[in-house]
């Protein structure tokens, strides 16, 4: 065996290896589309909050169902019938439709525990006086239009606790409710709202709930052939945009690589030109994934989709060997030697635009980064080290030639255009210059793959619920559940006073539906033995048209409640009012979190700056005050900021790493001029066309920037006089072609993420061959 | 231990059922003009015909519990087509308005809305009255027996809700009046309680 030969087994031994290995880590790969990934990662304290709320918090479980068609007594009977039995799945921790099945539950619970829960029961409030006084505004009660409902607990709560606990826990504005059941304001729709058990990022189980509601509403609708069923809510969003990345990402990879093969085969007229040329393609994909597998823990969707899109690239390398190979790709060894070094600084500068994506604050970029990264290296080595060793003996493929003589001519003249190029380019930065403002796309959700459809009915819906946003909050944190309730009451008091001066129009907080042991003790400690109180009443009662002795039921629940044992979070369980716990009162890495979001005064709004202000007053350590809008503006604005940073970073490094290869600035400029040229006209062109950019056009950017740079580089020689070989520009163009057919498709795509690749880099690579061909160095000199 | 299994049905009923009661009372307190031949269908008429104003009230509560009748007085307003508010002055300033499908009440500096829809009970409440008012007899007989007695000069109207779970909170509301002017209202709860509130239109301010 001669060395060559030798070295030509260890390349293939180890490249099948290697791919084994890949296989081996793929198999155990886990593959998500969960929306956070093209969050960022590390936000501030406050902002992961948020997030964490956003993905695994109580809104993350709740679904929101609304019902359409038939007339509004077939919509309440079908709710009914949802309601009732999804209730009796597990899955579902709460439903909710208008029906008064927690009253019952949540009655009693405030019942029994009205002397821990009150914020009245202090000692005054027990003292002669101050029962005098309770027991004044009851009788006044009695002779008002409540009276009636007062009337038959008086004398087990004759100082109003019930009352005051009903009234402090009025605020949520429920939906209206027609035949028993929620309905939307328009009575078009009735209402449902469902908490799920599992977290909204675990999206398996979101479609098995999303499937028992489908299940549920169309055993309902038996008889209602005209209804249907609509559902929104971040687990449904969840669902839906795997469901939709899923099927465009094969669907996309099929079109995509059948596009390919057929272009392929067109042109090499040879099957085993297409298998040997598509293999490092499929290796390039199988160590993008595996890479990505194994340093993130998982693959994202999107990241399969760019792979998709990606195959265009990297059977760019083969088909360079094929075509630019003297004799029909016969001669693999004299390639080697002449183009190699020009596709491996191609790939070089290729890595150093996306490697400057490995930085990125948000995953799901960072994987775009690293599978492209692996994914082109593996291609462009199995290409260059195993491929040459494949080929069969007298492989080769149809000549090219005469095309390549074609695109010679092409090019001579290419130069002609210079002017025309410059003033495209020059239009394009007057468009830019015009658009300055409105460059970026302003909106987070811009980067959401959820359909605007879908946000539509989201926002319809909830506008339906009457579930107001939720824009202000005040958020105490500690190690303990009890140091943060503790916070939240005294939060609590600094807020009932900004509500008391008409600031506020009120706030929730989780110290209402538990308060802290401290508080409930000092409760407990309010309440007066029977004896005391039983003789307190009697003076009490002076001057009132009531006998002491109607109070006995009273002063029996005080003598328990004073031993009752204390609240927990437990007792709870099945009211209502869990639910609103579980949302404002958080666990998390041992860290307690509570939420006391603020409500505006009627017809009015926040003065954040006065509540911030008077929260400071209050002295509560650990407490901040948020404001969701600002803050996820915030958010957006400095991971976009992080981006075009990080790109430009990425644009330096290529054209630090040409300076140092090629070792002159004006080779350097000419090869960087036309990529240039191409981004400003695509970015140009979408801001013209109405579509603002998007850290995912960035992506795009770089990769005009990466495969461009290839074609800049053939065009760019050093000995200016020698033309270029008509191969070398047939295999151009094909490379374009398959690259433009990859990416394009994804131009197509219903995910704006995907979208946003393919219409920035189809166009772009387009642009970057003919301002190539163009601002190349004339072969005349 | 339990809660009674009175009527305090949630914090909207809290506030609804008597109110209702009340605003059903004084919805009627506006009738109408005489006729000859006079029957339920005429009196149903002519309340149909009734548009605005205001009259003074005052009510007396007989409740069981307590060793003397409450009393409490205010203002009754009423504005067509579907608006009554119940202003109550003494013992404490509170107001009641019923407008649309929408009862609030505001009292000690605090409101509460009850959507109509949301109590069937009390829906069926408002919206009898709201037969009376229309001179919707059908509508109006859904929900209660209706008993006509006496003259055109001193006539009584008695309510008697069909509903049993109704008929467990109020036994039947009587409405006594003269020509076009209702003078009183008088409620008798399940429970043996009962209010009677007389209806004044000559001393309202205009």
């Amino acid at each position: 065996m001669s060395p060559a030969r030798r070295r030509g087994a260890a390349a293939i031994a180890l490249w099948l290896a290697a791919l084994l290995a890949c296989a081996a880590l793929i198999s155990r790969a886990h593959f998500t589309t969960d929306l956070s990934a093209f969050l960022p990662r590390s936000p501030t304290p406050e902002q992961r909050l948020l997030m964490d709320q956003l993905r695994d918090g109580l809104a993350s479980r709740l679904i929101l169902v609304g019902i359409e068609g038939a007339d509004a007594q077939s919509r309440a009977k079908m709710s009914s019938q949802v309601a009732q039995r999804l209730r009796t799945d597990p899955a579902f921790v709460t439903v909710n439709n208008g029906e008064p099945v927690n009253s019952e539950r949540d009655r009693e619970f405030l019942f029994d525990h009205r002397y821990l829960l009150s914020p009245a029961v202090t000692p005054q409030h027990f003292e002669v006086a101050g029962l005098h006084a309770a027991l004044r505004d009851s009788i006044d009660l009695l002779a008002s239009p409540a009276g009636l409902m007062v009337k038959s607990i008086l004398p087990r709560d004759p100082t109003g606790e019930m009352v005051r606990l009903l009234e402090d826990l009025d605020g949520a504005s429920t939906p209206r409710i027609v035949d028993g059941a929620w309905s939307s304001r328009d009575g078009a729709r009735a209402l449902l709202l469902v908490q799920t058990r599992a977290s909204g990022s675990d999206t398996d189980a979101q479609e098995q709930a999303m499937a028992a509601i489908q299940a549920a509403f169309d055993s309902a609708a038996a008889a209602s052939p005209g209804a249907k069923v609509l559902m929104t809510g971040p687990g449904v969003f969840s669902v839906t945009s795997r469901d939709a990345i899923r099927s465009q990402v094969s669907a996309l990879s099929i079109i995509g690589t059948v596009l390919i093969a057929t272009l392929l085969l067109a042109v090499y007229r040879s099957v085993a030109a297409l298998v040997l040329g598509l293999l490092p393609v499929v290796s390039g994909a199988l160590v993008g994934i595996a890479a990505v597998s194994a340093a993130f823990g998982s693959v994202h969707g999107i990241t399969l989709g760019f792979g998709t899109a990606l195959i265009g690239e990297a059977v760019d390398y083969s088909i360079y060997l094929f075509v630019q190979s003297e004799h029909g790709g016969a001669d693999q060894q004299a390639w080697v030697q002449r183009f190699w070094p020009t596709i491996r600084l191609g790939v070089l500068t290729s890595i150093a635009g996306f490697a400057s994506l490995l930085l990125s604050g948000f995953p799901g970029l960072a994987q775009l980064g690293l599978y492209a990264i692996a994914g082109l290296l593996a291609a462009a080595a199995v290409t260059r080290f195993v491929l040459p060793h494949l080929l069969p003996r007298g492989f080769r493929i149809h000549d090219v030639s005469a095309v390549g003589a074609g695109l010679s001519r092409w090019v001579e003249r290419a130069a002609m255009l210079r002017w025309v190029a410059a003033l495209v380019v020059a239009a394009a930065c007057v468009v830019l210059l015009l658009h300055r403002a409105q460059l970026w796309s302003p909106n987070i959700s811009s980067l959401s793959p959820v359909s605007q459809a879908d946000v539509a009915l989201d926002t319809r819906l909830r506008a339906d619920m009457g579930a107001p946003d939720v824009r202000y909050l005040a958020v105490v944190s500690g190690a303990d559940r009890e140091a943060v309730l503790h916070s939240s009451e005294q939060v609590a008091a600094a807020l009932q006073a900004q509500v008391d001066a008409g600031e506020l129009g009120g706030f929730e907080s989780p110290s209402r539906y538990l308060p802290s042991t401290a508080t409930q003790r000092a409760r407990q400690a309010s309440l007066p033995a029977p004896q005391e109180l039983e003789a307190r009443l009697v003076q009490a009662v002076q001057g009132l048209p009531v006998q002491a002795a109607l109070f006995q039921p009273f002063v029996a629940d005080v003598a328990a409640a004073r031993t009752q044992p204390l609240l927990q979070a437990r007792d709870l369980d099945r009211t209502s009012m869990a639910m609103a716990l579980q949302g404002l009162l958080i666990e998390q890495d041992r860290r307690w979190t509570a939420l006391l979001p603020l409500k505006a005064p009627q017809g009015g709004f926040i003065h954040a700056d006065l509540i911030r202000a008077a929260l400071q007053a209050a002295g509560v350590p650990n407490v901040v005050f948020v404001d969701m809008k600002s803050e996820s503006d915030r958010l957006y604005s400095g991971y976009l900021h992080e981006a075009i940073l990080l790109s430009l970073g990425g644009l330096v490094a290529i054209i630090a790493l040409l300076l140092v290869v090629i070792r002159s600035p004006a080779r350097v400029l000419r090869v960087v001029a036309p990529l240039a040229a191409a981004g400003v006209t695509v970015v140009a062109g979408l801001v013209a066309l109405g579509h603002p950019l998007t850290i995912l056009h960035l992506v795009g950017l770089l990769l005009i920037v990466a495969v461009g740079s290839n074609y800049a580089l053939f065009f760019d020689r050093a000995d200016a006089s020698a033309p270029i070989a008509p191969r070398t520009l047939a295999s151009m163009l094909l490379a374009n072609l398959t690259t433009v057919a990859g990416f394009g498709l994804l131009a197509f795509s219903k995910v704006s993420l995907l979208q946003a690749l393919g219409e920035t880099v189809a166009p772009g690579v387009v642009l970057a061959l003919i301002f190539s061909a163009i601002f190349a160095k004339r072969s005349h000199g | 231990m339990t809660v009674p299994s009175a009527p305090c049905a949630s914090r909207s009923s809290l506030w609804g059922a008597l109110a209702a009661v009340v605003a059903a009372a004084a919805l009627l307190a506006w009738s109408a003009p005489a006729f000859a031949a006079w029957d339920l269908q005429q009196l149903m008429d002519s309340l149909a015909r009734n548009k605005s104003g205001r009259a003074t009230f005052v009510e007396t509560k007989h409740i069981s519990m307590l060793d003397r009748p409450i009393e409490s007085s205010g203002e009754l307003v009423f504005t067509a087509p579907d608006r009554l508010e119940k202003r109550t002055l003494k013992p404490k300033p509170e107001s009641m308005i019923v407008q649309g499908g929408e009862l609030s009440i505001e009292r000690g500096g605090r409101q509460y809305r009850v959507q109509l829809q949301a109590q069937p009970q009390l829906a069926a409440f408002i919206d009898s009255i709201r037969g009376t008012m229309a001179g919707d007899r059908q509508s109006l007989e859904r929900n209660y027996r209706l008993e006509l007695q006496g003259t055109q000069q001193a006539w009584v109207l008695q309510l008697v809700p069909r509903d049993n779970q109704m008929r467990g909170v109020i036994r039947q509301i009587r409405i006594s009046g003269a020509q076009d002017q209702v003078k009183s209202v008088e409620i008798s709860q399940a429970d043996g309680d009962s209010s009677l509130m007389l209806i004044d239109k000559s001393t309202a301010p205009p």
